[in-house]
């Protein structure tokens, strides 16, 4: 199935090829998790501080519990901050 | 120490420069800038003076941090009834200024009436002088900077100067200083403006003395190591900056999005941080050139940035190929996501305007949005705008309207008068997203149910500066909660806007405590100060200082009745995103937070809680 991979700021480099303004689709098994994926693209886990997926919040813990479904998308960013 | 003890009080009427012993008793009560000011000036004016006529006054406050070696100790405050909102207003800045105002030997000043004619003041230490600003009224802040460096011979001056907009009172015009800072939101600028005084130029040779050298040193070098090993100010924010919040706050589904229509704006990754380090493709430059610290700071989140020169927007105009302050995201949002518009190179532009003619970005790029909506409904036309087409998305519709804002001239002069003022006079003034008259900033209270109250209580008008809660609900910091639930987030507020005030008082930067909390912060404090400054003497600070500007814009005329949101946020649900369907949750969060605060069920601070507080 497909899933939308995105990885924003020093992530980025952990990108397919492929990926267009930070984001790629990717084919992954079904079933697949979402520190799975992470792991996957050998993204650092100890840099994925903000993990959202479909846009909500998944503290590291629930990580490996969410199961992804086809067009889901799973975004990550490490520390990050504004205002 | 840390505190100077001495004011400086100008009167602009008379011509008259007088000098005070700070009140100390004060200094103890509310630590300084935004705390001691407030009181200065609540002590001094009628809460319901007009705001742009003489009897307004406007002090330029430092904290007892500013000018010393705390990390980000380089702020300064403007504290003055504010035109856009007619509430209290304070304005804070970073930059050099504020420094080096301290560095001449004040802690303060306190500004008075009005000139006869246009003037600028220059401190150099012990000498105040006012001269005539005749040769540089109506120009750009900018040239002004310029001119006085080059008048007086001395390119170390820093200088805080309003450009045409704050002289034409545009509502939100800012104070500029250091061509690139601002004191920038509440419509300090024509505060200034009205007072005929178009710039300070400061230049100090004076240290900041502090109480206890040895500790002050050791607590100021323990804070900077906090904030390089923590990867948000460490290294996060130097490198991408605020504009990494552009892809994560859209993500969110908490981005407001062509005047609030949406939540999600489709161009978000073209505006964002990422972007500005990527090569452009018309050039193969980036937008990006480099970070910039103001005084003192370890952190460096200032963006430096240069525009394709083939840009449209700059083609022939070799005064704006230069490098100067770039998009930050609360710029690159009210610019972009709000009014629909995806090019990186045009928001620069009108950015580098707001510098330059001194306007605070977000309620210009706020005010164009709800003028598009206006435009969008047929209610303005091109008969109105003098042509231009408002639509959605146009960036050429929105660089005429920043170069005619800038002067006040033409449709300008109508977008000056701020969003709620607009709508109003042609028929809508629900379309105006704003709270006592202020534009919101870069967070849709659908999507991050917290900040709706934030904006509803906030004494200076819609802010996210005043408890950014967004930090706890969607970054995590100092504890992940959730951005949809209204559970807790009374107490959370209160929390934020209370700390806030304190260290909005202190001289140092809010963005330390991304990294700091005010257990990092009291020990530097108390270093510097007479006092016993603890995190919770910090603590009731900030909240006897928020209770103090609540008590100014009741005496003001406003009520519990203006802690309120738009329609559009209590009853157009989330298109899209997380938020789908959902509003915000005020009414559930309101009566809690006014029981938190000891308020009655309308918002009147009890006499127990004035008491407690010592207000």
């Amino acid at each position: 199935m497909d899933v939308t991979l995105k990885l924003y700021a020093s992530l980025g480099t952990y990108l397919p090829d492929h990926a267009h303004k930070n984001e790629a689709v990717v084919s992954v098994d079904d079933g697949i998790n979402v520190e799975a994926l992470i792991d996957q693209y050998q993204v650092p886990r100890k840099e994925c501080h903000l993990v959202l997926v479909n846009g909500v919040f998944k503290a590291p813990g629930q990580r490996s519990q969410t199961v992804l479904k086809a067009g889901d998308a799973v975004a990550v960013w490490p520390p990050v901050a504004g205002g | 120490m840390g505190w100077h003890r001495k004011i400086l009080r100008i009167n602009l009427s008379k011509g008259t420069v007088d000098v005070e012993p700070l009140n100390m008793e004060w200094a103890q009560q509310y630590l300084g800038q935004r705390g001691l000011a407030s009181k200065y000036l609540i002590n001094e004016i009628d809460p319901k003076v007009d705001p742009l006529s003489p009897d307004n006054k406007m002090i330029f406050a430092t904290g007892p941090l500013t000018g010393t070696a705390a990390s980000t100790g380089g702020r300064y405050s403007v504290i003055t009834k504010g035109p856009l909102t007619n509430a209290i207003a304070c304005s804070n800045s970073g930059g050099y200024w504020g420094a080096e105002f301290k560095f001449a030997g004040w802690d303060m000043l306190i500004l008075e009436g009005k000139a006869e004619k246009p003037v600028y003041l220059t401190i150099m230490d012990d000498k105040v002088e006012l001269h005539d600003a005749s040769e540089i009224w109506g120009t750009t802040v900018w040239h002004t900077d310029d001119w006085i460096k080059t008048k007086h011979q001395d390119p170390m001056m820093h200088i805080a100067a309003i450009g045409v907009s704050g002289e034409k009172e545009v509502l939100y015009s800012a104070i500029v200083n250091d061509l690139h800072r601002a004191a920038g939101r509440s419509g300090v600028g024509a505060v200034m403006g009205s007072k005929n005084l178009k710039a300070i130029a400061v230049r100090g040779t004076q240290g900041v003395a502090v109480k206890d050298g040895k500790t002050f040193l050791k607590a100021t070098m323990d804070g900077k190591k906090v904030l390089a090993e923590n990867a948000v100010t460490g290294q996060g924010l130097p490198t991408y900056g605020t504009q990494v919040l552009m892809n994560v706050i859209n993500e969110a589904g908490a981005m407001p999005t062509r005047n609030h229509r949406d939540v999600q704006f489709e161009g978000s990754h073209d505006i964002s941080a990422e972007a500005m380090h990527e090569p452009r493709k018309t050039d193969g430059k980036k937008n990006l050139l480099t970070n910039q610290a103001c005084f003192g700071c370890t952190i460096a989140c200032g963006r430096i940035s240069k525009i394709d020169e083939n840009h449209f927007s700059v083609k022939n105009k070799p005064e704006y190929w230069h490098a100067s302050g770039g998009l930050e995201y609360e710029a690159a949002w009210a610019l972009g996501s709000n009014t629909g518009i995806d090019d990186l190179e045009a928001l620069t532009y009108v950015n580098f305007i707001c510098n330059e003619q001194g306007m605070d970005p977000i309620s210009f790029g706020a005010t164009v949005s709800a003028a598009m909506e206006l435009y969008d409904l047929g209610l303005l036309t091109t008969e109105h705008t003098g042509g231009i087409e408002l639509k959605f998305g146009s960036a050429e519709a929105l660089v005429k309207c920043v170069e005619l804002t800038g002067k006040a001239e033409g449709f300008g002069k109508e977008l000056g008068m701020g969003s709620l003022r607009l709508c109003t006079k042609y028929g809508r003034p629900d379309l105006s997203m704003t709270v006592k008259g202020q534009e919101f900033p870069a967070y849709d209270s659908r999507g991050i149910q917290g900040m709706g109250l934030t904006y509803a209580t906030s004494n200076r008008g819609a802010c996210h500066l005043r408890s950014y809660t967004v930090s706890s609900e969607i970054l995590g910091i100092p504890e992940k909660t959730d951005p949809l639930a209204t559970e807790g987030k009374p107490a959370l507020v209160k929390a934020f806007q209370d700390a806030t005030a304190a260290v909005d008082s202190a001289g140092i930067c809010v963005f330390t405590t991304f990294a700091w909390t005010l257990e990092d912060i009291a020990p530097q404090v108390d270093a510097a100060c007479e006092g016993g400054w603890t995190p919770d003497r910090m603590m009731e600070v900030g909240e006897r200082i928020w209770n103090m500007e609540r008590m100014f814009n009741m005496q003001a005329g406003f009520t519990g009745k203006d802690d309120n949101l738009p329609p559009r946020l209590l009853s157009e649900p989330a298109k899209t995103g997380p938020a789908e369907g959902r509003v915000n949750g005020l009414e559930k969060m309101l009566p809690e937070y006014y029981q938190l605060r000891g308020w009655t069920a309308d918002g009147v601070p009890t006499n127990e809680t004035l008491s407690r507080l010592a207000v």
